[in-house]
């Protein structure tokens, strides 16, 4: 079987998705730690159309975008299957990930902004939070998966960790668990996996580094 | 595989207009119910609730939401009949990047080329060039030996989704008065949809050309009245 690297940064929700999915499997890979400000030649050479991580390196082939990463290893190792088996529960589950995906954008706009964009990306976050609560194909389960996590919960469960870091940087809340009674039980099951616990990046190492970006972002803005 | 199949679209939703053809690469009969989008139907919101729109898929009375996500199903339930996905992992891995990018990156930008003018459209342009930039190494680089297509003349996943969205590159042409698809600066994407759209499922399937062009010159002056209002 041909080596797998993880081209990733240790503070992207995108990344964690990915290393969460192989440990998950047991798939052994080596992880790459790429400097966003000095990306390196290979991270380029396999992601040119993004220049982005997280990139999957199997053998000499790079898969890029985080959850087509994890689709392509669900297809290669089957262990701990992230998707459920008949294609109609596939599809419902494909479709939570293509929401998380569309809407959870808006979560890093708002820390990285102010005034009325700032408050549109609220607004925006806020709207996922409550289709989620009121939709989610979770009610009565531990995880959207059911007893175990699957690809919806991999795709939000970097997300929501994040969201926590925002509202600390950003001094806004967002994920109030009296408004978001299911996500927040659902949020302390996923937290109570060692298997997560142990592969999420420190709290207070995050905030100081979004905090960081933020200043940047907010202050350059403000020069414009 | 038999049982009731309908799908709830809009015939100038490039969204829509995927899961048309994917059905009809498959095969598979189906009713279709032409939803007006000023006024939705019942139905729609029943099975949509989330987003409220096209196209739903409804198979055996369980409906299922989101372009992408409805191919695939079909794909992984009709398995009689071409594929629409490569059975290749990697393949496939790289179908579904690109279908991402065609969906999530060039589409916005020339829908907003439609909408606006001046200095707005000048940025729009911009960015719809840098993706078209993007996609033409990405041709080069992912499928060296040429357009993409999985089955010869069967569509495949990726033909699919650019069809529609880079077909309309004719429509947009017509009405804005300028080039868009220049063939000399993105010369594979110019011959993938050329191959595309003279493909007999597209001149069967696609939305007539003066009907698109009546209905983008619509949508274009409406946003340009908002904008100005």
């Amino acid at each position: 079987m041909d080596g797998v690297k993880l081209h990733g940064t240790w503070a992207s929700p995108y990344s964690i998705r990915v290393k969460w999915a192989m440990k998950l499997k047991g798939i052994p890979f080596q992880y790459i730690e790429e400097d966003l400000f000095n990306k390196s030649a290979l991270l380029l050479q396999h992601n040119p159309a993004h220049k982005k991580i997280p990139v999957l390196v199997h053998g000499l082939r790079p898969v890029c975008e985080s959850m087509v990463i994890v689709e392509y290893l669900e297809e290669i190792w089957p262990q701990y299957p992230l998707l459920p088996i008949y294609p109609y529960e596939r599809s419902v589950a494909r479709f939570w990930v293509k929401l998380i995906e569309d809407k959870s954008p808006n979560v890093w706009m708002v820390y990285r902004t102010v005034g009325e964009e700032q408050e549109k990306a609220m607004r925006d976050s806020l709207e996922m939070l409550s289709i989620l609560e009121e939709h989610g194909p979770n009610k009565g389960k531990k995880f959207f998966g059911g007893d175990n996590i699957n690809i919806v919960d991999i795709a939000f469960g970097g997300v929501a960790h994040w969201m926590g870091v925002v509202e600390e940087v950003s001094g806004r809340e967002m994920f109030d668990a009296e408004k978001f009674p299911r996500l927040h039980a659902w949020m302390g099951n996923i937290k109570s996996l060692q298997l997560i616990a142990e592969n999420l990046p420190d709290q207070g190492k995050l905030c100081q580094y979004l905090a960081c970006q933020r200043e940047k972002l907010v202050s350059s803005s403000s020069q414009n | 595989m038999a049982g009731s199949v309908v799908l709830h679209g809009m015939w100038a939703s490039p969204y829509s207009k995927g899961v048309e053809l994917a059905l009809k690469v498959k095969g598979i009969e189906y009713e279709f119910v032409e939803e007006d989008l000023t006024n939705k139907s019942e139905a729609l919101m029943r099975y949509n609730p989330v987003h409220k729109k096209v196209p739903v898929l409804v198979h055996n009375g369980k409906p299922i939401a989101e372009s992408l996500v409805i191919i695939e199903y079909i794909d992984e339930t009709w398995k009689e009949g071409p594929r629409l996905l490569p059975q290749d992992p990697y393949e496939r891995a790289k179908v579904r990047f690109w279908t991402g990018f065609l969906q999530q990156q060039l589409f916005g930008p020339m829908l907003s080329v439609l909408k606006t003018d001046g200095e707005a459209q000048e940025r729009a342009v911009k960015e719809a060039q840098e993706k078209l930039k993007v996609l033409e190494e990405g041709i080069k680089g992912s499928y060296p030996g040429g357009p993409p297509s999985i089955n010869g003349d069967n569509m495949g996943l990726l033909d699919i989704v650019g069809c529609p969205i880079l077909g309309a590159h004719k429509v947009l042409e017509e009405v804005l008065g300028k080039k868009f698809l220049d063939q000399e600066k993105y010369p594979r994407v110019t011959s993938w949809v050329k191959a595309l759209t003279e493909l007999p499922l597209a001149k069967e399937a696609m939305p007539p050309h003066e009907k698109l062009v009546g209905l983008f010159q619509f949508i274009r002056s409406r946003a340009l009245e908002s904008a100005a209002a």
